[in-house]
């Protein structure tokens, strides 16, 4: 084997390396400052983010969780309401033997086994530790079997193109969508939009939080008041819960 | 035993050239049908956020469905060992793999992306019955490729049976889990039902049998060759005992819903107040499908007319696509029970049965893909000895 070392290529690729650590090492120290959750940093089961919707609160005809969802995400309406997608809309109901009328709102219910990830061929439909669920959009093949699955139709397909995204979610014509609990903003220790608007809008009817941490808002108000599940003999574990129902 | 002398048919005549274009025609427009809903997003189509699954699953389940049935016949020849179906079980193989290759193509064809078909066969999530389907399909093109070679082959004849044998467990394996596809879902009243998986498998049989009755006539009427009333007669005595045993699958399915309390919203739809599902059910699966044939069938002195065959056979495909019409979309018409005792209103249609109408391109889809199974089995018995010379009586 030759023993000749080719000093023009070493002396290259030394001076690539340091302008190239230079260049990123700043990106990677200030990136870990920044960010609540290091980007780096897997999820774990720690912690399990949840909602409970008080419905004795919400208010008919009051549409301020889905505007702001729809602001947040960049979900125009086409004018076509069977095909436009909704990752949250408001519910009337109207109690068939008593007359009592109430309204909610109704998104994804993040279950801990849902089935949306059980049917899903190809893995895209999947489930943080944290609980949040979540279609990978680069591997949705757009089937809409989750679509079939879901026991909330929580789900959409995106059934035209798409413009003017937001970055908080990626979305694309012929992949599935739905509530993502907003995780780019969880991430980020903010609350989800619709959460956000409901307070801001003094009604109130949301609460957001760690559902593994006994002495947070959400929990002591579970374990005080109590919160049902929709569909609550599927046994899917919902993360998000109710009162009022 | 006597030796089966199979020949390829000669394929040259102007009526044969016109099939073949005629049926590349109807593909052609398939494929501008699906290049628009491609283009233009499925917002073109009937289908929607609430009826998810329309037309081209309709066709394509069907195709799928009747793929594994028609190879019923080489499974009774090979692994039942009667020796009378012995000459029809290479176009018994043919007919299976065109009639999934023609179910796939649709499916494939209407998925969002189905650019991402590299992704579908790469990524597994071994938990979803849709991926066991996708594997369960690609194995029977494999398997039954395999046993069509063995049968046509000297040198492996004598692997045959065992071949057959694996092709008809696979094949009982696949329908189980396209049944499977409707009977996990626990989210709709229509399905969550584990007799979706042998109603599926007795479906194919009569679906399966119907078609490869039509094509076996077709194909030697056009070419001249003689088909002995035999043949044909246990053919026909088969179909008769598969439409019946579907019959009574449905019969059970929906005997039972009738005792849940909890799906009688789901039965009063289906057997009642449907509209469109209603007539479909009624009229497409039961009466044309199911009770039109069994008379036409069982009734005295119709036993060797080949016109009233044709009649029984098409009515069963009828049958057929009703059936899977009035699952599929009949399934997913039904409002979701989310709030058991309440009447439910949004702007997302909860509550409400939701109409359907199908758009033109779903069904040029579906029809492409029926064209395309045709294609495939026109060319290849061109191409190979798939046909017995002559099927005729007492040979």
């Amino acid at each position: 084997m030759s023993d000749t070392v080719n000093h023009s290529r070493r002396s290259f690729l030394e001076k690539s390396i340091a302008v190239g650590t230079v260049t990123i090492a700043p990106g990677i120290l200030l990136h870990q400052v920044a960010s609540a959750k290091p980007d780096d940093q897997a999820v774990t089961d720690s912690v399990r983010w949840g909602m409970l919707i008080n419905t004795n609160k919400c208010e008919q005809g009051c549409t301020d969780c889905i505007d702001a969802c729809n602001a947040e995400h960049g979900l125009v309406g086409n004018g076509r309401p069977e095909t436009d997608t909704q990752y949250i809309r408001k519910v009337t109901l109207r109690d068939k033997l008593t007359g009592h009328e109430l309204s909610l709102p109704l998104m994804c219910q993040h279950c801990e086994t849902a089935p949306c990830v059980d049917v899903c061929p190809t893995g895209a439909s999947f489930q943080r530790k944290d609980g949040i669920a979540l279609v990978d959009k680069h591997i949705c093949i757009g089937c809409r079997y989750c679509m079939m699955a879901c026991p909330y139709k929580a789900r959409s397909f995106v059934h035209e193109s798409v413009t003017n995204q937001t970055l908080s979610a990626p979305r694309g014509k012929g992949t599935v969508e739905s509530c993502t609990l907003c995780v780019h903003r969880v991430d980020k220790d903010q609350i989800p939009a619709c959460v956000e608007a409901c307070s801001e809008g003094e009604h109130d009817a949301f609460m957001f939080g760690d559902l593994n941490d006994p002495n947070s808002d959400i929990s002591k108000e579970l374990e005080k008041h109590g919160g049902k599940q929709l569909r609550a003999d599927l046994q899917l574990n919902t993360a998000v819960r109710y009162q009022g129902i | 035993m006597k030796k089966i002398e199979y020949t390829a048919i000669e394929g040259k005549s102007l009526a044969y050239y016109g099939l073949l274009g005629g049926l590349g025609l109807i593909m052609l427009i398939g494929l501008l049908a699906v290049w628009h809903m491609e283009h233009e997003g499925h917002y073109v189509t009937g289908m929607t956020n609430q009826i998810v699954w329309g037309m081209p699953h309709v066709f394509a389940v069907f195709l799928i469905v009747a793929a594994s049935g028609a190879l019923n016949v080489a499974s009774i020849a090979s692994v039942f060992k009667k020796e009378d179906y012995e000459p029809l079980a290479r176009l018994s193989g043919l007919l299976a793999i065109a009639l999934l290759a023609g179910g796939l193509v649709v499916l494939l064809l209407d998925l969002g992306r189905p650019d991402r078909l590299i992704v579908a066969m790469t990524y597994y999530n071994f938990k979803s019955i849709f991926a066991w389907n996708i594997i369960l399909y690609t194995g029977f093109f494999a398997i039954v490729g395999v046993y069509i070679w063995f049968m046509m082959d000297h040198n492996m004849y004598k692997f045959k049976k065992q071949a057959g044998l694996a092709a008809f467990i696979w094949r009982l394996i696949l329908t189980t889990g396209t049944g499977s596809i409707f009977g996990f879902l626990v989210a709709r009243s229509g399905y969550d039902a584990a007799l979706m998986a042998p109603m599926f498998i007795i479906m194919s049989f009569a679906f399966g049998m119907a078609i490869f009755i039509l094509v076996l006539m077709a194909s030697y009427h056009w070419t001249g060759r003689e088909l002995g009333d035999e043949v044909l007669d246990r053919l026909r005595s088969l179909l008769g005992v598969f439409v019946a045993a579907v019959l009574y699958f449905i019969a059970v399915y929906h005997l039972t819903n009738l005792y849940i309390t909890e799906h009688h919203g789901f039965e009063k739809f289906i057997l009642l107040e449907g509209g469109q599902f209603t007539k479909v059910f009624w009229i497409g699966q039961i009466i044309l499908g199911g009770l039109v044939p069994l008379a036409l069938i069982y009734a005295p002195g119709v036993r060797n007319n080949r016109k009233i065959l044709s009649v029984i056979c098409t009515l069963v495909i009828i049958g057929g696509l009703s059936s899977m019409y009035t699952v599929i979309i009949g399934g997913q018409a039904y409002p979701l029970e989310i709030f058991p005792g309440y009447e439910v209103s949004s702007s997302f249609f909860d509550g409400v049965v939701n109409d359907y109408t199908p758009s033109m391109y779903e069904i040029a889809l579906g029809v492409g893909g029926v064209a395309v199974s045709l294609v495939l089995v026109a060319f290849i018995i061109k191409v190979l000895p798939f046909l017995p010379t002559s099927l005729a009586d007492n040979k």
